[in-house]
């Protein structure tokens, strides 16, 4: 079975020949396979997956956030073993790893800033995903179930933040589930069901906790999903256009093993910075001082990676109205394969897309400013014109431009655009970029 | 374009932490904290024991009267130079609650190494009735909870000046030119030669503020020097690894360019 793809692999060197079946010549390996076929599995998904030739930079966030995924369940299944989830000694059990256990501070800074980075890894892979256009036909299920991945993500982040029991983990605690509220008529009896008490308590404490510790294997389950769903079509690339044949593609392995491999270490890099030398930088000095409910701080700002929703939140006076547009504002996310009407779908042939592409991220940084700062003068007007913009670009630029914009010519084939890229540009030495 | 596109994106992100730093400060109503010399900032950064024992001592003869160090030690102590004797000494002399023994009753013992260092008040509450209300904050991790770190804390005990003109203070409180509001329930703790440091160093005010600042930061953040040290490791080990999967890279990829 994977011996019909070795065929046509270019670097099939690499692979056992293709008259071989699946385990070569270990025949103990042959006879597990013949009754479960777990080394042809891997063989057709890593060693002979055809992935197209042209991936950028860009597509190496996809295997960093399943890295940064199973970083983050290894140091905090670890981390479970000994933290104490009750509001007498959460807060204690926390500065015990970071003082006590062998190692523990490096623990809590690789679970604390590994949920920053794991943010940044996903929403640089979701613009990646957003400019090449690749929620399109026929991936449309592969982009949903990542916006699920990222749901939840949010949901598993929140209650994170909780169990250090610090000022902030508190009082973020109080503000967001006190949105529930706002649900008509039955929105205060969701709430004291969701603390299990009258305030956020001993009792919200250990429910989150049972869920923070639940839902990182949830998300690995729609991992799967989002992979499978992967692996049926392959992925997009720069070109947006499908490839033809085993001209267009090489194998993953060992081509994009070795790329992920470089840019895991560039990102590990950066991640370390965070680990061992800037660990003050992403923590709020609040969450050092323990959970007071007679003492509110002056600002209460969740993390940075909900600041833009936080904004989004704050944006109009009324409650009700604030909650719904903020779930809307990743709900809409669900509905951009339909939203979206342009055939074309990577943002290097479409020059109007491209440039409301680019404006996306400003001005969700202008939203996340406005989130971190008091809503009060300017900051409220600014919010409210991002929040609209936010929602404009996905409701009306993006359904308008898809009709009205004229796509540049798409080149035949992927082999084609990166041969004629290579001839252009030996002379001056540049990438295939323009 | 796309290039255009990152660019103005890194520039707005600048733009943004600028504008935020400036609004914080302004909020505030308090001149930017001091840029204070420590010995543990920077990438190397070590704490330098002698200032961590002035620190200890300034904190044991004067802050420790109204706060207490919640998470530390008296074997922790080893960590800025003490050996195993000096330590058993130093615990010996606080009076720790221990019990109940065989007849119910809580008992008091000398400290042993193994004891938390003992705060000056059972609870809260009796900080409060002490303290005229005010609840002076567990130092064990001032230097993680304040904006600023140790040149926050050096900033407080070096920032008692007479208020200006026109400003009421309300009674109870004394003016500090870098606490929010400037109106703080501290007294200022430190004057001239209030503690003898046996190294001979003159008890400067300031020179106490940094020591005690320097040995908060240690308590807040004791494992600073193994983080920089196993972290420069970790880098190293990284810069290395980059480079070789770059070559081999290059390498492959050139059966296909």
């Amino acid at each position: 079975m994977a011996a019909t793809h070795h065929g046509n692999q270019p670097a099939a060197d690499t692979s056992p020949p293709a008259s071989l079946p699946a385990g070569g010549h270990n025949r103990i390996i042959r006879w597990i396979d013949y009754r479960l076929p777990f080394v042809s599995f891997i063989e057709h998904e890593t060693t002979a997956y055809p992935t197209p030739k042209n991936l950028n930079y860009w597509w190496n966030f996809g295997s960093l956030a399943g890295i940064m995924l199973i970083i983050m369940i290894i140091s905090g299944i670890v981390l479970a073993m000994h933290y104490v989830p009750s509001g007498d000694h959460a807060f204690n059990s926390v500065e015990d790893i970071r003082r006590d256990v062998n190692f523990g501070w490096l623990l809590r800074n690789i679970h604390a800033s590994g949920a920053s980075m794991f943010f940044i890894v996903v929403y640089i892979h979701l613009f990646r995903g957003l400019y090449y256009g690749s929620y399109k036909y026929p991936r449309e299920l592969l982009w949903m179930l990542g916006v699920v991945i990222l749901l939840l993500m949010m949901a598993t982040a929140f209650m994170g933040y909780v169990l250090p029991w610090g000022q902030m983990s508190y009082w973020g605690a109080t503000v967001i589930t006190n949105l529930f509220s706002a649900i008509p008529w039955i929105g205060q009896y969701i709430v004291t069901w969701l603390w299990g008490g009258f305030t956020v308590g001993d009792p919200t404490l250990n429910r989150f906790f049972a869920l923070h510790y639940l839902l990182p294997f949830v998300i690995v389950a729609v991992v799967g999903l989002h992979l499978i769903a992967l692996h049926r079509h392959g992925s997009n690339n720069p070109l947006g256009i499908e490839h033809r044949g085993p001209q267009d593609t090489v194998p993953f392995h060992p081509y994009y093993t070795v790329k992920d491999l470089f840019g895991l270490c560039i990102f590990l890099l950066i991640y370390s910075v965070f680990i061992f030398y800037a660990t003050d930088f992403l923590m709020n000095p609040d969450n050092s001082i323990p959970a007071n409910p007679m003492v509110t701080p002056p600002h209460i700002v969740p993390e940075w990676y909900f600041l833009p929703f936080y904004a989004i939140l704050r944006s109009v006076p009324n409650k009700l109205f604030g909650v719904t547009l903020m779930f809307s504002s990743i709900l809409v996310l669900f509905f951009l394969p339909w939203l979206d009407t342009s055939p074309v779908r990577s943002a290097r042939f479409r020059p109007w897309y491209r440039v409301i592409c680019w404006l996306l991220p400003l001005d969700l940084i202008a939203l996340g400013w406005v989130g971190a700062n008091p809503p009060a003068g300017v900051v409220v007007t600014i919010g409210q014109f991002a929040t609209a913009y936010y929602f404009l670009h996905f409701l009306v630029l993006i359904p308008l431009i898809g009709k009205f914009e004229r796509p540049k010519p798409l080149p035949m084939s992927i082999g084609e655009a990166v041969l004629q890229a290579g001839s252009h540009l030996v002379p001056s030495g540049s990438t295939e970029r323009r | 374009m796309p290039r255009f596109g990152f660019a103005a994106l890194c520039a707005a992100l600048l733009l943004c932490g600028a504008a935020v730093g400036t609004a914080q400060a302004e909020e505030s109503g308090t001149p930017p904290l001091p840029n204070e010399q420590w010995s543990f900032g920077g990438v190397f950064g070590t704490y330098n024991r002698a200032a961590l024992q002035r620190g200890f001592q300034v904190y044991k003869e004067v802050c420790s009267a109204c706060h207490p160090v919640k998470h530390l030690y008296f074997r922790n102590l080893t960590e800025i130079g003490y050996t195993a004797d000096q330590i058993k000494g130093i615990a010996a002399q606080y009076q720790v609650v221990d019990g109940p023994n065989d007849q119910g009753n809580m008992f008091k013992r000398p400290g042993r190494p193994s004891d938390h260092i003992p705060g000056p008040f059972p609870n809260d509450e009796a900080a409060r009735t002490a303290n005229n209300g005010g609840l002076p904050p567990d130092l064990s991790l001032i230097v993680n909870a304040r904006e600023g770190g140790p040149d926050y804390v050096y900033a407080i005990l070096t920032g008692f000046t007479e208020p200006p003109k026109g400003f009421h203070l309300t009674p109870g409180t004394y003016y500090n030119e870098y606490f929010p509001g400037h109106q703080i329930k501290m007294p200022p703790p430190l004057s001239p030669n209030q503690v003898k440091f046996a190294d001979g160093t003159p008890a400067t005010v300031p020179q106490m503020a940094h020591d005690v600042a320097a040995f908060l930061t240690w308590a807040s953040k004791p494992n600073l020097e193994a983080q920089h040290r196993i972290g420069f490791k970790v880098m190293l080990f990284l810069i290395i690894a980059a480079g070789v999967f770059y070559a081999a890279k290059r390498r492959i990829w050139s059966r296909v360019h």
